[in-house]
């Protein structure tokens, strides 16, 4: 229940971000200037927490995506449904805290 | 116990029973199988985007014009983002219409959002496919963020 809940709000998070990521990215065809500029916002630390929020979502998303893939293909998959969840929460903080110091300390570290 | 063979149930005089030859029911089907799919493959293209942009060399501090510039110069990156760009906007867009088809109870309000989201998932896609084979890396008059390759003005 609460894994479909958390499926379904990171989908929508992820997905306003690609529309507002297709846009940004879309000023290269604008200016080398207007591409940049933009691009400018997203380094800023507050954007930078933001962007790992948004990590955190997608990796989530992605292991749950293939969790549910699992229990709909997979012969054991219903019944290992529960068993799966906690290894989607493990994976998820296997990658987010390697992905956290690497991103953390470009964001918060001087250059 | 008699060996009498029972005629499976009203098999006689109704139609073959058919599930998910044509129309809604088919439709529904084949975007089921597609969030499947596309979903797959959707892990290695966008864990290798993010792996690339944000933790290879300098991370988000790498990017400017002349990184998107570099990247697509070659057919391998536009090819992955061309693809990353129709899976994702496809797999959100039946994502979200699927959310609209369970929340928005009025069926205006539901035909109006669900026209919002086509509407702009066709916009989304058209200007990303556009930008990715239309991109000028070196463009006339532009003299900051360049990548290394453009000739010097």
């Amino acid at each position: 229940m609460w894994s479909w809940v958390g499926h379904r709000i990171t989908g929508v998070v992820i997905f306003v971000f690609l529309l507002v990521h297709v846009l940004d990215t879309s000023l290269v065809r604008v200016s080398p200037e207007a591409y940049t500029a933009v691009i400018g916002a997203y380094k800023n630390p507050i954007m930078g927490l933001g962007e790992a929020a948004l990590v955190a979502a997608i990796v989530f998303h992605a292991f749950n995506g293939l969790r549910i893939i699992l229990i709909d293909f997979w012969k054991k998959g219903p019944k290992y449904q529960r068993h799966m969840l906690w290894s989607v929460l493990i994976l998820w903080v296997v990658v987010m805290v390697p992905f956290l110091i690497r991103h953390l300390s470009i964001v918060f570290g001087g250059h | 116990m008699s060996n009498d063979t029972i005629a499976a149930p009203r098999s006689a005089h109704t139609p073959q029973y058919k599930r998910h030859k044509t129309g809604r029911a088919s439709f529904e089907m084949m975007a089921w199988l597609f969030m499947r799919l596309s979903g797959v493959v959707l892990v290695v293209l966008i864990f290798g985007h993010l792996f690339v942009n944000l933790m290879l060399g300098q991370g988000i501090h790498a990017i400017d014009f002349g990184f998107v510039a570099g990247k697509w110069s070659s057919p391998f990156w536009q090819v992955w983002d061309l693809l990353m760009l129709w899976l994702a906007m496809l797999h959100g867009t039946n994502g979200v219409r699927t959310i609209i088809n369970d929340y928005a109870e009025r069926n205006g309000t539901r035909m109006t959002l669900k026209t919002v989201l086509y509407i702009a998932a066709a916009v989304i896609i058209v200007l990303g496919t556009l930008v990715i084979f239309t991109f000028d890396p070196c463009p006339a008059g532009a003299v900051t963020d360049l990548p290394s390759f453009c000739p010097v003005p």
